[in-house]
């Protein structure tokens, strides 16, 4: 299959970053139609679907170089590069996806997705249904990581990929990463698990529900089907948006970011009403904000009731080791010091799980300044950690 | 602060041996420390082992490579996890000062600790976890009855000695100990002494150590099983 990745950027180019080189300049994102049926976890099938895709790296002869990129609950198949040469932002893993990055695309084929039920081109609630005719809305069926990790094998047959060097995936795209370790043992090699968890706990639960409540009690939810009635439920997914990022951060780290700072430099005094006077306020509102400009809240909801499900576990009576049990891929679990969303006790269950089940396993706990968020952040310890451990993946595939 | 303790003279010859232009360290380092030398013969090959404070992961490396054992090393330092990582070692960052109850009972054949038991805030604790986690446990200590120490102690001054080079204040061996004290320990917890190794400075073993061990050994090595095991 022809990779997205195009060398040739225009000259002026007006974010010199496109042109940096470790970066991997400008990308072509593909839709990939995947024609077999799925069948899902709650029953339910789709006889086919599309997944938006994008490659960096090449892919070598042996086809044994590929490494995909499980995305975590916002993300989506742009994890580097740019698609416009005035493009503001990289793709949502720039900092380590790129020639020389830990994730070094002059070794790796790199291949990062939108999974199943995702809003940013794959088949999902904002797709249409092709048996009505009309978008899939609340109609489309609720997901797991089970269902993506089925789904992404189908990818990798589509693409010809039988058995990817390593699965890498931070939060929720670290639950995918051990999903494919335990359902398609033989199909990877390493499993990269970051700042991720063995299941969601009650209190990310807890989150979860709140933030799902936020949205579908917005008077512009209709049960759904907002987009019918040309309305959008802004209010309730900005709020579950605000919500998440206070977890995504410490309380050291807003401390620091934010303080008791008050906005637009006045003369310190309290305005007594409900505006934006804080700078946490203010972050917060812009961040909720930016997300309801690019999201959906169908897709939303799906994605946090597939962290909610996933605990693979369950199936063997509670026992996380018997889960790994016939795990083939070696581990690396890195988890940050500061992420009280999935701490590093919950990636030390997953370790303590490997070891049990006498698994290759490293772990590293990395001192972060920010917490669950550090996983996107190029921190140099997190970065050699990454880094040194590709580098032998690398060197097995040159061997 | 339970990082293997990097205080052994002869530890540079592998530190220098590591610190090659290549970056590649353990693997290609075909000349073991004496004392890493000695406790690999104490290994069964195939066995399953817990390396307490693995450093960057020289021993682990060895054993994979001579031995054929599968394990795991326990390190607290950043920048040893991260060597270990580059060299393919399974480690687990960790505090053994917090406890191994993350292990089960009986996990691994083995559970060694090289340097570090007199860095612990409670060597007996810690000794007594590993011997739960290991069938047997393999620890080494510098010895505190050495002449060296002595001689300093009669001079009025705490020692530095190749074996113990760091000064009182910023030391990081905070409960140090005897040969006869680690034996007294035994008896008294009832751990069963497989083997033990006394050796000079250089990993050898003299004449004089055999007759005064306590006075001669500067690094000891012990084997141990735990009561009913």
């Amino acid at each position: 299959m022809s990779t997205a990745v195009e060398s040739s950027t225009p000259a002026s180019s007006p974010n010199a970053a496109v042109t940096a080189a470790d970066s991997v300049g400008i990308v072509v994102p593909l839709a990939i139609e995947i024609s077999q049926p799925l069948m899902l976890d709650c029953g339910r099938s789709l006889p086919q679907h599309i997944l938006m895709i994008e490659t960096y790296g090449t892919l070598n002869a042996a086809r044994s170089n590929a490494v995909l990129i499980c995305h975590a609950l916002s993300g989506d198949h742009h994890a580097a590069g740019f698609h416009a040469a005035d493009d503001r932002k990289p793709g949502w893993w720039d900092s380590a996806i790129g020639p020389g990055k830990p994730i070094d695309t002059n070794h790796f084929f790199v291949v990062a997705l939108n999974n199943l039920g995702g809003c940013r081109g794959s088949t999902g609630p904002t797709t249409t249904n092709p048996e009505t005719g009309h978008a899939w809305g609340p109609d489309f069926p609720i997901v797991t990581v089970r269902d993506w990790v089925r789904s992404q094998a189908l990818l990798a047959d589509q693409i010809g990929i039988e058995c990817w060097a390593a699965v890498i995936g931070g939060s929720l795209g670290g639950m995918q990463v051990m999903q494919w370790a335990i359902d398609c043992p033989g199909r990877l090699k390493h499993a990269l698990v970051i700042a991720s968890a063995p299941r969601a706990s009650a209190q990310n639960i807890a989150f979860n529900e709140i933030a799902r409540q936020a949205i579908i009690s917005d008077p512009d939810f209709h049960e759904g089907r907002y987009a019918a009635v040309g309305a959008k439920p802004s209010r309730g997914l900005k709020l579950a948006r605000m919500l998440g990022h206070i977890t995504y951060l410490s309380d050291d780290a807003m401390r620091a970011r934010f303080g008791r700072v008050l906005r637009g430099g006045g003369d310190g005094r309290f305005a007594f009403n409900y505006e934006v006077e804080f700078e946490v306020e203010s972050y917060l509102r812009y961040q909720g904000q930016s997300f309801v400009d690019r999201f959906d809240a169908n897709t939303y909801l799906l994605m946090t009731k597939a962290i909610d499900y996933f605990d693979p576990a369950r199936e063997h009576g509670d026992d996380l080791a018997a889960a790994f049990a016939k795990a083939q891929a070696k581990f690396l679990v890195i988890a940050f010091d500061a992420d009280w969303r999935f701490s590093p006790e919950r990636s030390r269950e997953i370790v303590n799980a490997l070891v049990v089940a006498n698994r290759d396993v490293s772990y590293a706990v990395i001192d972060s300044p920010l917490g669950h968020d550090d996983f996107l952040m190029p921190l140099p310890e997190y970065q050699a950690v990454l880094r040194g451990y590709l580098q032998r993946v690398a060197d097995e595939l040159a061997a | 602060m339970s990082e293997c303790i990097d205080n052994q003279a002869n530890e540079r010859v592998v530190e220098r041996a590591n610190n090659r232009p290549d970056n590649r360290p353990n693997h290609r380092v075909t000349e073991l420390r004496p004392d890493l030398a000695r406790i690999s013969d104490w290994i069964a090959p195939g066995a399953r082992i817990l390396d307490l404070g693995c450093g960057d992961g020289v021993l682990l490396a060895h054993l994979a490579r001579t031995r054929q054992v599968r394990g795991y090393g326990l390190e607290i330092d950043p920048d040893n996890v991260a060597a270990c990582i580059k060299a393919g070692i399974n480690v687990i960052q960790a505090d053994i000062d917090e406890g191994l109850a993350d292990f089960a009972t009986g996990a691994f054949d083995y559970v060694v600790m090289t340097h570090a038991l007199q860095a612990l805030v409670r060597p007996d604790l810690v000794l007594a976890e590993m011997l739960r986690v290991g069938r047997e446990v393999i620890v080494t200590f510098p010895n505190f009855g050495h002449w060296r120490v002595r001689l300093a102690l009669l001079r009025g001054r705490m020692p530095l000695t190749p074996a113990l080079p760091s000064q009182w204040y910023d030391t990081e061996n905070i409960h140090l100990c005897t040969l006869d004290d680690f034996e007294a320990l035994c008896r008294e917890f009832g751990w069963a002494v497989l083997e033990r190794a006394w050796l000079d400075r250089r990993h050898g073993t003299g004449k004089l150590i055999g007759l005064a061990p306590n006075l001669f050994c500067e690094n000891a090595l012990y084997k141990l099983r735990r009561p009913n095991a």
